[in-house]
């Protein structure tokens, strides 16, 4: 059994490795189908073609592509993720100044989001039609609803304008206290809560509600198992599945997808290291995001997918 | 704890359907055990047997509601109880045998676990004692190896291995009631006998009072001491078993009795003509890679041969996982035979869909099991029938219409049904829709997958009724696969016995069914259990008794 486990494991790291593979195939041809021209871009509109023709040679731009792509996916692999075209400096030494602090945001609405969906839902799934199942549903639906720079905007207006409490705009530097930290992440976090909560606590009151219409269910209703029992030690390990799914899902956006709330807080993270760098031509940055960004997500589902196999018996010991 | 006595009065349970009013779907249910006695319900489905048998828990499902009457175990008024004293109670007094253990098993859990967690909620006993219990139940209900196999999950064991643990489940707090909700309609006949057999012993040996739901009369037989029969929420009729089966006072339970003990009918169609329909030979089916020798990874038939004539009837018996519903799919080209070939009105059949032409396909008609999957819920019954005859005929709109009326007179459907929608019928209307599809076609052979398994004993002999008169009237021929003998000797001119994939014996259904030459025929014969008490103890038959698998 230890044996096949490994050997999924490791299958499973090997089939991410091909799609990450895949991936970055055509990331590296979408980015060289943009139009414009990244010696054009530095140089401007009143650059001769001679120099131009100079910058390119100089970065290499007239190399075959499928040479250009071999020496990008060589260096990558060896953690020399090029150099940013726009400012000169080592792109890895960009994304090392940016990833930590989206780790970081992410880490916390993590923390806070997920143990608070998980609630929500088992609340909502087990109350089934009663108001409280009604009430969450209804707060889930609008918190789905309002755009999330509504909800930055609204917080921004209420905590920093109105009342003052908490500063507008997010300058990780200036953190040197735990109220600081916690002053300055407060709404970032609240804002990106928000909308995963609702997605995470919905996914985990349908998944559960399923299980608890199962006949093993109300076995164990017949058993005398009494209904905290049989929610966590019943359905919810069948439910793990689906779940860790849905909360792999809305991790990898946090990392990826939160440029709305990195920019109304002016908080620097990766998302808009990306966006910037669409905005420079600057593809050796945009090439390397991109490949973080579906790095994370791969990794991410292919933990949820573990998750799901080692909760289910069938699968785990074929 | 020992049996104790069991009082049911005027109980009545309603249920409220999503938007629609309250309706009573049990009423006025009253019945008296002793201690130790056995009591059945029987009825078909949607008589209220599971839900009154639920009630006996104090429970009801969602949506359902129990309106009114008592429940009395030992000195104990059920319905009376507090939540708290009701969860108590279920578990340890009253425990639950369901009819799917598959189902009611939880496929993450182990099994000891799971047997052993009603004792523990109700600290009956330590962990210990109660698995030490378990082995001991386990071995009584002559489950194999007792010692380990609780340390499996569901899905390791079989389906008759499960009903069994379900079974210990139920018995390891010695309760005073048990309730057992069809425990044997899922399994193969060979495999019920078996466990029809442990439930007996143990519960005699245990003085367990015991309230048995089913629908088979000849089973209820084996192990009742009183019957009470249901139609639509209400008794019908009541007694001791004897006097059921001697002296059926009801209508309905004659009825019932009728369809128990089906006659075998001598086929009166046309003959078979000798013209040959289907040739089947040397056929070979499995699923998964092949090797080098284009041997598949997981033989399922093998070394079939057979011929059906034109109007013939080929009955194909063996119990769950034999091959039976495979040969049906590679006759339909549904699946790819890895040799051998098919040989339909002497030409070769394409051994799959794409290789066949228009009139090959309308020639071989396939009715499925489950008339509630095989029928698009979204059409109505004009629509599904005006499918084939759009897709095989060239027919201008009014023929089509008459066609379609025809259809409905074919198969005894009034045509006011015509716009209905699937879930608007009965399951019995549903089968007959699903034949009328596949006769739209004017096929020369139907591939029968257990057409009448999900039905109602009443309803399925109409059913089989209808098939042989169509078959006389049309002189169509049928591949009739099935898994309950009765239907089968009813019905075919010719049977196949089918076992782990190979054909074990064939010949006309006459001869094999009364004079079975194999071990394994006989032993499917014999499991099947007559309606006579008393018939389970002189059943010679059980699992332990493995035929070999040598061909005649």
């Amino acid at each position: 059994m230890r044996d096949s486990l490994f050997g999924l494991v490791l299958g499973r790291l090997a089939s991410s490795l091909i799609t990450l593979l895949l991936v970055s195939l055509v990331i590296f041809a979408i980015t060289s189908l943009l139009p414009g021209d990244t010696a054009q871009q530095v140089l401007g509109q009143f650059a001769t073609p001679e120099q131009v023709e100079a910058l390119r040679a100089q970065l290499g731009l007239n190399q075959p592509p499928l040479l250009r792509y071999w020496q990008w996916l060589s260096g990558f692999a060896t953690g020399d993720l090029g150099r940013s075209a726009s400012n000169g400096v080592d792109v890895i030494q960009l994304v090392n100044d940016r990833l930590p602090n989206s780790l970081l945001l992410t880490a916390i609405t993590t923390v806070i989001s997920v143990p608070v969906a998980l609630i929500m839902g088992i609340a909502a799934a087990m109350r089934r039609g009663g108001i409280l199942d009604r009430t969450l549903n209804l707060i889930t639906l609008s918190m789905v609803a309002v755009p999330e720079f509504l909800v930055a905007t609204l917080a921004v207006l209420i905590f920093a304008v109105q009342l003052g409490w908490l500063p507008a705009l997010s300058y990780v530097s200036t953190v040197d206290s735990l109220g600081a930290f916690m002053k300055v992440y407060a709404m970032p976090v609240l804002t990106l809560c928000s909308v995963l909560i609702a997605q995470m606590a919905r996914m985990t009151r349908a998944a559960l509600i399923d299980q608890l219409d199962s006949a093993y269910v109300e076995m164990a209703r017949l058993k005398g198992v009494p209904p905290m029992r049989r929610v966590l030690r019943h359905a919810l390990p069948n439910a793990v599945g689906p779940i860790a799914n849905a909360v792999a899902l809305s991790l990898s956006y946090l990392l990826g997808g939160v440029i709305i709330v990195e920019t109304i807080f002016n908080y620097p993270g990766i998302a808009s290291l990306m966006v910037d760098a669409v905005s420079n031509r600057d593809l050796a940055l945009v090439q390397a995001c991109a490949m973080i960004f579906c790095g994370a997500y791969l990794l991410l589902v292919m933990l949820a997918d573990l998750c799901a196999i080692l909760s289910n018996p069938r699968l785990r010991n074929r | 704890m020992q049996g104790e006595s069991l009082i049911v009065r005027d109980l009545d349970i309603c249920a409220t359907p999503p938007g629609e009013d309250e309706l009573t779907i049990v009423s006025q249910i009253s019945f008296a055990l002793k201690p130790g006695e056995v009591m059945s319900l029987i009825g078909e489905s949607g008589s209220g047997k599971t839900t009154i048998a639920l009630a006996m828990m104090g429970y009801a499902r969602r949506g359902c509601r129990i309106a009114g009457g008592s429940v009395q175990l030992g000195e104990t008024d059920i319905l009376t109880l507090s939540a708290v004293e009701t969860r108590a109670l279920r578990g340890h007094r009253v425990t639950y045998i369901a009819q799917s253990a598959a189902a009611a098993f939880n496929p993450s859990r182990r099994l000891m676990d799971q047997v052993i967690e009603g004792a523990l909620i109700h600290g009956v006993m330590d962990r210990q004692q109660a698995q030490q219990k378990a082995i001991q139940l386990f071995g009584e209900l002559a489950l194999p190896d007792p010692e380990h196999i609780g340390d499996r999950y569901p899905h390791q064991v079989s389906g008759g291995q499960l009903q069994r643990l379900m079974a210990a489940m139920a018995l390891i707090t010695d309760p005073a009631l048990v309730i057992l909700d069809e425990p044997t309609t899922a399994l193969d006949v060979t495999t019920q006998v078996d466990v029809l057999r442990a439930f007996k012993r143990v519960m005699r040996e245990r003085g367990t009072t015991a309230l048995y739901v089913s629908h088979d009369l000849a089973v209820v037989a084996q192990i009742a001491d009183h019957v009470l029969v249901l139609q639509a929420g209400e008794e019908q009729e009541q007694g001791a078993i004897g006097q059921i089966l001697d002296n059926p006072g009801h209508a309905y339970t004659r009825s019932l009795l009728a369809a128990a003990r089906p006659e075998a009918r001598t086929p009166s169609g046309p003959q078979s003509s000798g013209d040959e329909l289907l040739r089947i030979d040397d056929l070979q089916v499995g699923y998964g890679r092949c090797d080098r020798n284009g041997l598949p990874n997981n033989v399922v038939l093998d070394h079939i041969q057979l011929r059906i004539d034109r109007g013939q009837t080929l009955g194909v018996i063996g119990e769950s996982g034999s091959g039976k519903s495979t040969l049906a799919r590679a006759v339909a080209g549904l699946v790819a035979p890895s040799r051998g070939e098919v040989q339909f009105n002497c030409r070769e059949l394409p051994p799959t869909l794409r290789g066949r032409t228009p009139d090959q396909f309308r020639r071989i008609q396939i009715v499925f099991q489950s008339a509630d999957n095989a029928l698009n819920p979204a059409h109505s019954v004009r629509r599904l029938l005006n499918r084939p005859l759009e897709t095989y005929f060239q027919m201008s709109r009014d023929a089509r219409q008459r066609r379609v009326e025809e259809l409905m007179d074919l198969v005894k459907l009034p045509r006011t049904l015509l716009d209905r929608k699937p879930s608007g019928l009965s399951g019995g209307q549903k089968q007959r829709v699903n034949l009328a599809r596949a006769l739209a076609a004017e096929p020369d052979l139907i591939l029968c997958d257990e057409v009448t398994s999900a039905l109602d004993t009443v309803v399925g002999a109409a059913i089989l009724e209808l098939l042989a008169e169509l078959r006389r009237e049309l002189g169509v021929a049928y591949l009739f696969i099935s898994h309950d003998i009765s239907t089968v000797r009813s019905l075919c001119d010719d049977v196949m016995v089918l076992y782990q994939g190979e054909c074990v014996e064939f010949g006309p259904c006459s001869t094999v069914l009364s004079q079975p030459q194999h071990d394994y025929t006989r032993k499917l014969i014999g499991s099947v259990p007559e309606l006579q008490p008393g018939w389970l103890e002189g059943c010679q038959w059980s699992t332990h008794t493995q035929p070999s698998t040598a061909p005649v």
